[in-house]
Parts: structure tokens; C-alpha cells; sequence
């Protein structure tokens, strides 16, 4: 007899045959996976779970008997008071199940399809069509310090708010104890030298002994050189809260096709900041001819239709920033997501507006061109073509033809920032 | 009433050997927990001053005496198993073994990746729990212990799939004679390594494809009739490299065209056709058009199905004398002072779920319990050795009054479960069970028909029905390959042996004969026959 302790070793041994599960399934859960992906917000799609693939392809068929045909005698247990020659009701739908055969062993549950879990890597990875994860590195982004002010001790003067009672109390403490054996020697010197000395140099030593006594009993309480102030000193920190700016143009021209693009960028860059910052706002801003601030819902699938007009929206996130995100603790991104389309001087003033008010406020505004699918020649976007006069490094702008482009262009965005730093 | 029918020659000898009258001893019992019904007879067990352990931690040194403890009461009883290697493991480690059949190693598949998400699922999302215990017929046996179990538990496992399991692997007649435990785990390594190395050299696609198809039919893998010859990863080797030489031997691509010419042989098909049963051995011989790799895998999945064959045929069994000799092993600990109370009541409940069967008319009926009724049928052995009554001496004269445990030993070497049902289910076991035969019939299907119930007129039928209910062509239809190749096209005739009228799924036919195709890549037959020889149904690709 033997006993061996396997918990150690390296889990995972079935790892081998899920992936093979996943390789054969691929395209069913592929499927299923991006309906669980549109109907998810973009916070959530980071997570893996539970997705559902239909069940016809799982099948390993086996032979067995048509329980509609042919007589069967079979065995049950817990007669009560069933005697021979009675008839038995078939009950609707069953037909005495359990006499073994027709039950495949492990196809349980899920008659028609067949439910299990994603975790988050198989998930991405379906999401990102076999991309693998973004694996950027942290310092890609230098680090954005702010001052911040620590905790730093205490300090003999202050602000009274800052007052520190036990420390000024135990001060006087201290102060007290000091002063009063030092009294005390005093005391017992004079009182040593009273002893030996003659009649008048006594009483002048009774008047001194007395003065003494008379201070040592009335130390004050608190004195100005008690009091202590919790101190505060400047220090460098990093700043840790994030904002994404969404802006997209929801005019009739972007299609679901294109929003769908649009979803997966701005929800690559969501995953990205928030393995870098924890936590991340997203604020969306659609246009058409107008601005609005909407959620995400509304954002992704509320159509709307009408002209597009880009500065109204650029103004709107100049706007939220001023009001909700102005200072130096915050890190902002903005992500721009358009087919391109804009009338008129629009697209000049909102590149001049990009680069004189909210390029000095972002760490970065990245955007992404989505053309139409169906011209066979790839004009550049009126937008794009507005936007090729900035000259910043916060700012960026790729084109997006389809899914596949998603990951390259993402990198390729956030990897020219790194040469430029 | 006579039991004639029910006493196979082989019991004969016990016939007629006088019956011991059974000793009443009722003694008074002081402790929380009464006596099992059966107080022990001829064994005086010294009585250990303390427990070995208590409460429901465990350590692995508190486990090693255990099992010694189990194994001087194993080897008292008379029972004879393999070494034993208990491993332990945790419950991520446990799902993946579940996944493989409970194989240590077993050749990768996605349907084994189906099982390993399936499960997972269900066991996050608390569906359903995991297996208590694995037990692999290996020599030495492992055993597989979860960390999580508590130690009452651990010591269930321990006598119930360290002993029990053990013994009956090592004993059953099925299992001597369709495995070879010294041998399956390298066997399974050879298999794991065969197939992954073909998916680098034909792609994996290839190699899934005729996996698939192979485990199709993969319940057509054993001649039931014949002795399998033994298993050996060596010699697997040997044949896979000897069969590379010949046909680098014979390669010559000047002359290849002559071979693709060449009249197919007529005369060989004169011969009477023999029916053959073992579906996957014939297509890995006889299939035209199969590569020599292909063959080989249809070989590996024949191989791991022949392994596991009598475990299809010994549930009640297996599980039923591995139930029956933790039951009792444990008591032996308790009747010993070895375990205490609590540990005693803690594994009795965890026995008893086990143990239940659930009536026919009750939500959580699944079909009959095996572990409920393999119990009952060895307790009542037991039974009857010691305390029969008149009923026993009728039915089982060569049983009532023998010494106990050697009945129980023969009861496990012999029979699988149908057997064992015909040769030693009791009148009280039907009765307690309170077992009744229903008839499903095509002149009536809107309606069962109780056939005969648990009294003396019905004893006898019930035993039969419930027996013939483990026969495995009660599950899987009787397939045989009738004839192959008789004229041009090459066509593949199977036959199914339809028994009381009862045909196949139409759906399942068409899945499963579309696999059967791939393999023999010419149209294949599948017509449904009955005793007299007429058609009544054929399925074609």
C-alpha cells in the first residue's frame, strides 16, 4: 500500500482535450460567443462565461432501440398496490423511462444545446478572432505623476483644523514633567544650603524656597510650545482614475456593421485601461448634427439618422471634461469612431479644435476610421483627411476595414506612442 | 414451488448439503448503534483500547493506518485483491480524471473535452457533485481519494474501492478474462502517443474524423465468445514498425499500376460468410480502402473498448460487492473499537444515499439503483448463509447454512450481472425491493400491463425479466456484419438480431451508418432481421 499526494502536481492534465473540445466547436461557439459579446456591456465583455452552442454537431451517436416499437417487459421497483392484469396509464411525454436504454451517459442536460463555460483568455480570444490578448506593458504609457500631498509627522505650527490633541496633550506632559524636576532640585539645594545658613540669608532662602513652590505647583497646563499640527507634505504619486471618452458618429450612414467595429475597439481599449488604472469611466457621447451624452445602451443600439456634424460633439467632450474630469488626477483617453463623413468646414474646425483644446488635456485621443464596406476604391474620408494636419503625439488615427483589423490597428495606435516617448 | 430452474449445474455440488439450523444470538447491544442485522459468528476480534483516529480531519499518515487496519480485516474475509496505491487528489484534479473515464492517461479527444466542460459546469454552478471515488482496475490498483472528502469518507473510499473494487476486479471471471490491468496504463501511453504523433503527420482533422467513426460503433468491439489476446504496448510497436518495413519493402512505383489493375478475387467470396459480431476488428481487417495509420486507430479504440466491456456487463456486481464489503469491512473496524460513533454514523448516512432506491413513481427515480440492488443481493447472501429460512431452503439449498464469505467469493468470481440476478436475486430481496414486471406491447401502447408482482406466483418471472433487463442486448442492439462485398459494389451488409419486435432508431441508424461509411468508404446496409429471417426494416446510406 502506497499513499501519494497528487494535489501538487500541475493541474490542468484536461486542458489538452477542452482545447480540443473548443478547436472542433470553434465556429459554433464563435457564434455563440458573439452573441453573448453584443448582448454584454463593454465593462463585462472582459470576463469570461457561460455561453450556450446548439447541440446537433455534439451528438456521438450510438445505436440503439425505437422505444416506440416492439414489446418490452422491464422491472421497476416500489409497487404499492399494483396487482397482475392491471393497466397502467402511459403517462404523457414519458415513456417508463429509466429502463437504461436512450440515456447517452453525459448528455445530461441540454437536450438542444449544450452550455458551458468560457474563461476570460478563450473568450477574448474569440472575441479578438484568435488575436492573442493584448499583452502591452504597463510602462508603454509613462507613468502621469501628479503632486499629492502624504501624511508627514508633525509640525509646531499649523492651521488650528490640524491640531493634534493627544500629540499637544502628551507634549505638555512631557513639558510638565521637565519643568517640575527641575523645580524639584532646585528646592532640595536651597533647602540643603537654608540648613547651614545664618539667621537673615534664611528668611531671604524661605522667600526663594517659597517663589519655587509656589511655580512648581502652577505649571501651566498648555503653552504655545505644546501644541503640535498633523503635518502634510507634497509627494509625487501616479495618478490611478481613468475616464475613456466614446465619441461616435451615429448618423444613418454607420451601419450595425460598423458599430459593431466601433464596439470592439472601444471595448479593447476599455480592457486595456482598466488592467492599467483598475478602474475606468466611460462617458459616451454620440452626434449626428448634435451633440448628446447618452448610455451605453443608447449608445451601441438606438438608431438614429440625420447629417453629421463632428465639432458639436468635440465641444461636448471638451464640456464634460472642464466640468467633471478637469486636474491633474485624472487620465483621459478619447476614443473617436466615425465613418468620416463631414460637411462643410466641419472637419477643419474639428481639427483645429481637437489640437488647441483637448489634445492639451488628454493622454490620448486615438481614432479610428471605419470607410463603408462596398466602394471598390478606398477614398480617404473627409474627416481623415482634416485630421492628417494634426501634428501631436497624443494623437492617432488608423482605419478599420473589418474585425481583423481591430487588434493590429489597436496595436499599431498604442505602439507609436511608445517610439515617440 | 421448486428451484430447479433457478440452480445452475455448477451449484449442484452445494445441493443437498444438510443446512445448518441458524444460531439465534440475540445480544444485547449498548452502544448508539445497533448490530448490523447479521452479528458476526466464528471471529473473536480483539478490541483496540482507543480509536485509530476521530473527528473529520485526516491526515496521510492517520490514512496509512487505516489501511492496515482494513487489510488485516480484508485478508480475515478471505479476500484476495491487488496491491493497492491510493492517491490523492484535489477536486480540479478530479474532474479532469472524470472526463477521461477515469483514466490516468488516456489518447486526447474532444469528446472527453465535452465531458471536462460539461462537468465543470455543472459542478461550479452546483448542479450536481463529483464522483466520491475513482477506482482504476490496474496493477497495482489506484485509488483515488479527494481531499476534500472527510475522513469517515476517506475510509468508505478506502474499503469500498481499495478492497472492494480491488477484489471483485481481480476476481471476476469478465474481468480476467477481457483485461489485463498490468498492462493498461502502458497500453494507454502507446495510444496517447500513437494518435498524437499521426495528428502531426495526417493533421488532426484526419485523425478525429476516424476516431469518430470508430467510437461510433466502438460497443462493437469484442468478441464475446473469444479470449482476446493480451495486451501489450511492446508488441503494438513491434507491429506498427514491422508493418512500416513491409510496405517500404514492397513499394516499387514502377509496378504499382499492376496492383491498382488487378481483378478483384472472386472465389474468395464463395466461401460461406461467417457473421461476425466484432464490428470494429472487421473493419480494421477488411475495410478496402483504409490507410494502414487509419486501421491503427480503429485498432486503439477497439482495444480501450474491450477494456472497459466488463464494466458494462458487472454494474450491479461490481458495485454491489464493493458496497457490500466496505459495509462490512467498516463494521469489522467498529466491532475491532477502531473507529468510534460519529465516524460510524457519518459513513452509515453517506451509505444509506447510496444505497436508496428511490419507487418507480418518485421524482428522483432513475432506473434501478445497481449499488441498491447489487447490496441487497450479497447482504442477502450473507443472509441466507447464516439465518435462513424456510423460503431460503427451498430456493437456495446450496446456500443456507455454508460458511458465508466463501458463498460471497463465488458469488464475485462468476457471474456479471445477469447471472448473478437469475442464480441468487431472493424472493425477500424482490419483496423488500417490492419489484413488479411491467409490459409495454404494440397491441397496447397507450397503456403498461402489469405482468406479475412480488408473490409466488411471480418470484420466478420477475427474476428472469429482471435478468434478462442486464443482458447487454436489452441496451445494445445485437449488430453483425452478414456479409461484405458480394457483387460490384462493394456493399457492407449488417444485420441487427431484432428481439421481440423491437427496432432502432431511425436517427440514430442514419448517424451511426453515415460513420460506418467513412470507414469502408462503400455503401453500407443495415437490415433489421428477425428470428425467422424476414426484413422487417432496412436502412441504407
Amino acid at each position: 500500500m502506497r499513499i501519494v499526494d497528487r494535489r501538487a502536481d500541475p493541474a490542468g492534465r484536461g486542458a489538452v482535450n477542452r482545447e480540443r473540445f473548443v478547436r472542433r466547436f470553434k465556429d459554433d461557439i464563435k457564434r455563440a460567443a458573439d452573441e453573448e459579446f453584443s448582448k454584454r456591456s463593454i465593462t463585462d465583455v472582459g470576463r469570461g462565461g457561460r455561453i450556450a452552442i446548439p447541440g446537433r454537431g455534439l451528438k456521438e451517436p450510438f445505436l440503439h432501440h425505437d422505444s416506440k416499437t416492439g414489446n418490452r417487459d422491464f422491472v421497476l421497483p416500489g409497487n404499492r398496490d399494483y396487482m397482475p392484469g392491471d393497466a397502467i396509464r402511459r403517462p404523457p411525454g414519458g415513456d417508463g423511462q429509466g429502463h437504461g436504454d436512450g440515456d447517452e451517459p453525459g448528455e445530461g442536460e441540454g437536450r438542444d444545446s449544450f452550455a458551458f463555460v468560457l474563461s476570460r483568455d478563450e473568450f477574448l480570444s474569440l472575441f479578438f478572432d484568435d488575436l492573442e490578448l493584448p499583452n502591452l506593458e504597463r510602462t508603454r504609457f509613462g507613468e502621469v505623476t501628479m503632486e499629492r500631498t502624504r501624511r508627514a509627522g508633525y509640525s509646531r505650527d499649523g492651521v488650528p483644523g490640524n491640531l493634534s490633541a493627544p500629540m499637544t496633550v502628551r507634549m505638555s506632559i512631557a513639558r510638565r514633567i521637565a519643568l517640575r524636576g527641575a523645580l524639584a532640585d532646585q528646592l532640595a539645594e536651597l533647602e540643603e544650603e537654608r540648613t547651614e545658613a545664618v539667621e537673615d540669608r534664611r528668611s531671604e532662602l524661605d522667600e526663594e524656597i517659597e517663589r519655587l513652590a509656589r511655580r512648581r505647583e502652577s505649571l501651566p497646563f498648555l503653552e504655545d510650545v505644546d501644541r503640535r499640527y498633523r503635518a502634510r507634505a507634497p509627494m509625487p504619486a501616479p495618478a490611478t482614475r481613468a475616464v475613456m471618452l466614446c465619441l461616435m458618429d451615429v448618423s444613418g450612414s454607420m451601419d450595425e456593421r460598423k458599430k459593431d467595429l466601433a464596439k470592439r475597439f472601444f471595448t479593447l481599449l476599455y480592457l486595456f485601461l482598466e488592467r492599467k488604472y483598475g478602474k475606468v469611466d466611460i462617458v459616451f457621447v454620440r452626434h449626428t448634427e448634435h451633440a448628446e451624452e447618452v448610455d451605453e445602451h443608447t449608445f451601441f443600439h438606438d438608431p438614429q439618422s440625420g447629417g453629421t456634424l463632428v465639432l458639436p460633439a468635440l465641444e461636448l467632450a471638451h464640456q464634460i471634461i472642464q466640468a467633471r474630469y478637469a486636474g491633474p488626477d485624472w487620465n483621459i483617453y478619447i476614443a473617436q469612431a466615425s465613418d468620416g463623413d463631414c460637411g462643410g468646414d466641419d472637419g477643419v474646425k474639428s481639427a483645429a479644435f481637437v489640437s488647441s483644446h483637448l489634445l492639451p488635456a488628454v493622454r490620448y485621443y486615438a481614432y479610428v476610421d471605419i470607410p463603408g464596406s462596398t466602394g471598390w476604391f478606398q477614398r480617404p474620408s473627409d474627416l481623415w483627411q482634416c485630421y492628417e494636419t494634426i501634428a501631436n503625439p497624443a494623437f492617432a488615427r488608423r482605419q478599420v476595414h473589418g474585425r481583423n483589423d481591430i487588434w493590429p490597428v489597436f496595436r499599431e495606435l498604442f505602439a507609436r506612442k511608445e517610439a515617440t516617448v | 414451488m421448486s428451484a430447479a430452474a433457478s440452480v445452475s449445474p455448477w451449484d449442484a455440488r452445494f445441493v443437498g448439503r444438510p443446512a445448518r439450523p441458524a444460531a439465534k444470538t440475540e445480544r444485547s447491544w449498548t452502544k448508539l448503534l445497533t448490530k448490523p442485522a447479521l452479528p458476526m459468528r466464528g471471529h473473536r476480534i480483539e478490541r483496540a483500547d482507543a480509536p485509530i483516529a476521530s473527528g473529520s480531519e485526516w491526515t496521510v499518515p492517520m490514512l496509512e493506518r487505516f489501511d492496515v487496519a482494513i487489510a488485516a480485516h480484508a485478508s480475515r474475509r478471505g479476500l484476495k485483491t491487488f496491491p493497492v496505491q491510493y492517491e490523492v487528489i484535489t477536486a480540479n484534479q478530479m474532474i479532469d480524471l472524470c472526463s477521461t473515464v477515469g483514466m490516468p492517461m488516456h489518447y486526447p479527444h474532444w469528446s472527453f473535452g465535452k465531458q471536462l466542460v460539461s462537468q465543470e459546469r455543472t459542478y461550479r454552478t452546483g448542479e450536481s457533485g463529483l464522483a466520491y471515488e475513482i477506482v482504476i482496475n490496474t496493477n497495482p490498483s489506484l485509488c483515488y481519494l479527494m481531499e476534500t472528502n472527510t475522513l469517515a469518507l476517506q475510509v468508505l473510499v478506502m474499503a469500498h474501492a481499495g478492497y472492494g473494487h480491488n477484489a471483485f476486479f481481480r476476481n471476476n471471471y469478465l474481468f480476467q478474462q477481457f483485461t489485463q490491468p498490468d498492462s493498461i496504463l502502458d497500453y494507454l501511453k502507446f495510444a496517447r502517443d500513437t494518435i498524437v504523433e499521426y495528428e502531426q503527420r495526417h493533421g488532426w482533422r484526419e485523425v478525429e474524423k476516424v476516431l469518430d467513426c470508430a467510437h461510433a460503433i466502438a460497443h462493437y468491439g469484442v468478441d464475446r465468445y473469444r479470449k482476446p489476446g493480451r495486451l501489450s504496448a511492446r508488441r503494438e510497436r513491434e507491429r506498427q514498425t514491422e508493418r512500416i518495413k513491409f510496405a517500404e519493402r514492397h513499394f516499387n512505383a514502377d509496378y504499382a499500376y499492376l496492383y491498382g489493375t488487378r481483378k478483384q478475387d472472386t472465389t474468395a467470396d464463395e466461401a460461406p460468410f461467417e457473421p461476425q459480431e466484432n464490428l470494429l476488428y472487421f473493419l480494421e481487417k477488411s475495410a478496402p480502402k483504409l490507410a494502414p495509420w487509419q486501421r491503427e486507430l480503429v485498432r486503439i479504440v477497439r482495444k480501450v473498448a474491450q477494456y472497459f466491456y466488463p464494466q458494462r456487463l458487472t454494474k450491479v456486481a461490481n458495485e454491489g460487492a464493493a458496497t457490500f464489503w466496505h459495509y462490512t469491512l467498516l463494521h469489522d473496524l467498529y466491532d475491532a473499537g477502531q473507529v468510534d460513533d460519529g465516524f460510524m454514523l457519518e459513513w452509515l448516512a453517506n451509505h444509506s444515499d447510496v444505497v436508496t432506491q428511490p419507487g418507480f413513481d418518485s421524482k428522483r427515480y432513475h432506473g434501478i439503483n445497481p449499488y441498491a440492488l447489487g447490496f441487497s443481493i450479497f447482504r442477502d447472501i450473507r443472509r441466507i448463509c447464516e439465518q435462513p429460512t424456510d423460503e431460503d431452503r427451498e430456493w437456495f439449498p446450496q446456500l443456507a447454512g455454508r460458511e458465508w464469505s466463501s458463498a460471497v467469493h463465488f458469488a464475485m468470481a462468476n457471474f456479471k450481472d445477469e447471472s448473478l440476478i437469475e442464480q441468487y436475486l431472493s424472493p425477500k430481496v424482490m419483496r423488500d425491493m417490492r419489484l413488479f414486471l411491467l409490459h409495454d406491447g404494440e397491441d397496447d401502447r397507450a397503456h403498461y400491463h402489469v405482468r406479475v408482482i412480488h408473490n409466488e406466483q411471480g418470484y420466478i418471472k420477475l427474476r428472469q425479466s429482471l435478468a434478462a433487463q442486464y443482458r447487454p442486448e436489452a441496451h445494445t442492439p445485437a449488430i453483425v456484419v452478414a456479409r461484405s462485398s458480394e457483387d460490384n459494389d462493394r456493399a457492407l451488409l449488417l444485420h441487427h438480431r431484432v428481439d421481440h419486435g423491437r427496432l432502432l432508431d431511425t436517427d440514430a441508424v442514419d448517424a451511426v451508418l453515415r460513420h460506418v461509411k467513412e470507414l469502408w468508404t462503400f455503401d453500407v446496409v443495415l437490415e433489421e432481421v428477425d428470428g425467422e429471417g424476414n426484413r422487417l426494416k432496412i436502412h441504407r446510406t
